[in-house]
């Protein structure tokens, strides 16, 4: 059997439904052998949007993502995407045609060093020089993408390779790795550690991360902190993990978060994180965190344990292993006296945010009458840019999913991420909120949605302008405004008639809730023009 | 702080430029660093001595844990292990230094390997810090080249070894 036939095989064994890709000279030959496949090709418009929707697919069908380029340009344009799902832990394989074997290293025409080139934002990468080692490579891939703290996986295969005959396909059932051998069971005298802790404390907080979705531990993770009435924050990527209107649930940390969830975990004397980098955007000085409370953290990856703060109790491990292990032990803690307490910091300060103008659309009040009509198991893709911090304070947490670029802030995500979320699960609603900026950085991608006949409702906020850069120099540039402003272009109704979509305004807050339901009730893609104030600045 | 990390690697194409990339990545020092095939043909041993502060060093360690061609990390302090690198220099000597040259090489056990009628070449094998001062003490003369090994190390032994 030769390679490329090989590479569909694995994949099938895999069971892979869908890849992402645009193809070119290298990697023609496996497009070809896909043909026979049942295995279904989504052709984008450009490489980087593939990698952003095997994200999107991934975290919305909980599998891994694949995409697919050729060599030289094609491998390159990728690495965005890459990047991306690294920084979010999200499950991918990346294949990536390669120029002949022989010619490696002599700087043919579209040959880059595509491993090399992605080397810090790959969980592993490799490159192939036998064609009979295609099997074992795909195996190892898929399970290391898809275990211990997940991540993308690079395999790039030369042209060659691909043609060559490598032999009857065997493909391995088990994967040995004498280096990977990731941890998923909780240390047990660590786990009891906690319950003494809390058995304790006076004010705990349990802070729940991206880690917590990507190990399938919601369920857990919720009873643990209900069994005690425990209060719950969330980082950014931790949105969804918790229903909004679980009495819980105080809000998103961090510098772009809720105040109240901030002061709560400030005035916290135990605060277990769990699946959560205490990176600088959810915590304000992670190296102080442990001064004036116990930091319980629990993660996956022992590398992120002690990275930024100093933990009381590592626990390293499996989130749903760990919680498990945690709910089958008792103490008689029960904290709804401070979780009233805070509380009371809520109310406060919803009553004050109801500020509006009735010129614009108001961006927060906007983000949550959208979250809170979309259907129960929706999908909601936010992009990058002040419709990011809109959409993580104000979204209204369901039983759907919540996809945003979190670490890597990647602009433009959120059409393309949306398109794999939609194949990944066909009959869920799917939106995909950006601003005019995002917009703009992947509006071809309309096309694949087009093509594909795909039903996902494209909201812009639009305020003409790159809002964040301009609040950023309004805060620390003494409003000394350059390199943001859009202009009123382009006309996002002629867009929607180039490709043939519905399209949707909204201009003022009067006509919002029609609108709104005009947009989501309509069938087929719409792009939905929302008119947000160009002067507004966030707070949050 | 330093620390001496002996890191097993597995022996492939590629997995040096990973484990530096890492250390370039992170912003973390390499002292030194030395690679080798162990007893094993599909395992490289690579020896790594760096500085800094302590969330560095086990950062280091985590790291290097993570990275999937690594098979297994040992790291101590400088003082618990026995270090070795070894030196060449090339020397041009005149009539009147090669006396004092000899008398040099003599005291800190350093030999003489190959020599003409102009230059000689000086062989030395011992701690990073006897390698040093013999640089030290020949710094006077006219040094043509030098080239030095990075540090090797391993764990002193103790009663309880396997």
């Amino acid at each position: 059997m030769i390679g490329a036939e090989m590479m569909v095989k694995a994949l099938e064994n895999e069971n892979v439904k869908y890849v992402f890709g645009y193809p070119g000279v290298s990697i023609c030959p496996f497009f070809d052998k896909l043909i026979e496949s049942e295995i279904k090709p989504v052709l984008v418009r450009t490489e980087q949007a593939s990698a952003h929707c095997a994200s999107g697919y991934a975290r919305a069908a909980s599998t891994v993502g694949v995409c697919v380029a050729s060599s030289g340009p094609g491998a390159t344009n990728l690495i965005t995407g890459i990047a991306t799902a690294f920084a979010d832990s999200i499950p991918m394989v990346v294949i990536t045609g390669q120029v002949k074997s022989e010619q490696i290293g002599s700087d043919m025409f579209q040959e880059a060093d595509i491993t090399g080139a992605c080397e810090s934002f790959v969980k592993y990468s490799y490159l192939i020089k036998k064609t009979s080692d295609i099997p074992r490579v795909f195996r190892e891939a898929f399970y290391i993408a898809n275990s211990g703290r997940k991540g993308p996986v690079l395999i790039d295969i030369p042209v060659d390779i691909q043609l060559s005959d490598g032999g009857e396909f065997f493909y391995p059932e088990k994967v040995s790795l004498r280096t990977y051998k990731p941890t998923y069971k909780g240390h047990s005298v660590q786990i009891k550690k906690v319950i003494t802790t809390l058995e304790t404390a006076k004010r705990p907080i349990l802070c729940v991360g991206g880690g917590v979705i990507s190990s399938g531990a919601q369920k857990e993770v919720i009873s643990f902190a209900e069994k005690y009435s425990i209060p719950i924050v969330s980082t950014m990527m931790g949105i969804g993990v918790c229903r909004s209107d679980n009495p819980l649930y105080i809000g998103m940390v961090g510098n772009n978060g809720r105040k109240y969830a901030n002061k709560a975990m400030n005035e916290s004397d135990v605060l277990i994180m769990v699946g959560a980098r205490v990176a600088d955007r959810a915590v304000k000085q992670p190296d102080l965190i442990t001064q004036n409370k116990i930091l319980i953290h629990i993660d996956i990856d022992p590398a992120e344990i002690g990275k930024n703060a100093g933990p009381s109790i590592p626990i390293v491990g499996d989130a749903k292993n760990v919680f498990a292990d945690l709910n089958k032990l008792e103490c008689s803690a029960d904290f709804t006296d401070w979780l009233n307490i805070l509380k009371g910091y809520t109310k406060t300060r919803e009553l004050s945010e109801q500020e509006s103008t009735d010129k614009f659309i108001n961006p927060r009040t906007f983000v949550s009458k959208l979250s809170e009509k979309l259907s129960e198991k929706a999908i909601y893709v936010s992009d990058v840019g002040q419709n990011q911090i809109y959409s993580c304070a104000n979204y209204v947490a369901k039983n759907g999913k919540f996809l945003t670029s979190g670490g890597m802030g990647t602009m433009g995500y959120s059409i393309p991420a949306a398109i794999g979320a939609k194949f990944g699960k066909r009959n869920r609603e799917v939106v995909a909120v950006c601003g005019d900026g995002s917009f703009q950085m992947f509006m071809n991608e309309l096309a694949t949605i087009k093509y594909n006949h795909l039903d996902i409702k494209i909201i812009v906020m639009n305020n003409n302008n790159l809002g964040m850069i301009k609040q950023y120099q309004h805060e620390f540039y003494a409003n000394r405004y350059t390199m943001y402003d859009l202009g009123d272009y382009p006309k996002l109704e002629d867009i929607a008639a180039a490709y043939e979509m519905k399209y949707v305004r909204a201009l003022n807050m009067d006509e919002l809730d029609g609108k709104l339901n005009e947009a989501l009730s309509s069938e087929g893609p719409v792009i939905f023009e929302v008119k947000v104030d160009p002067d507004a600045f966030m707070v949050s | 702080m330093k620390r001496v990390y002996s890191v097993w690697v597995e022996n492939r194409s590629g997995v040096l430029s990973k484990v530096a990339g890492l250390f370039s990545r992170r912003s973390f020092n390499i002292d030194s660093l030395t690679v080798g095939e162990t007893q094993d043909p599909t395992i490289s041993s690579m020896t790594i001595t760096s500085s800094g502060t302590g969330r560095d060093m086990e950062q280091i360690e985590k790291q290097l844990n993570k990275k999937l061609d690594v098979i297994k990390v040992r790291t101590f302090p400088e003082e618990d292990a026995i270090l070795r690198e070894v030196i060449l220099l090339k020397i041009k000597y005149g009539r009147n230094d090669r006396r004092e040259i000899m008398e040099i090489c003599e005291v800190l056990k350093a030999d003489i390997v190959d020599a003409s009628s102009t230059h000689l070449i000086i062989h030395m094998c011992d701690t990073p810090e006897k390698i040093s001062k013999l640089l030290e003490m020949l710094h006077k003369f006219n040094i043509v080249e030098v080239s030095r090994t990075g540090t090797l190390a391993m764990l002193k032994c103790s009663d309880g070894d396997n």
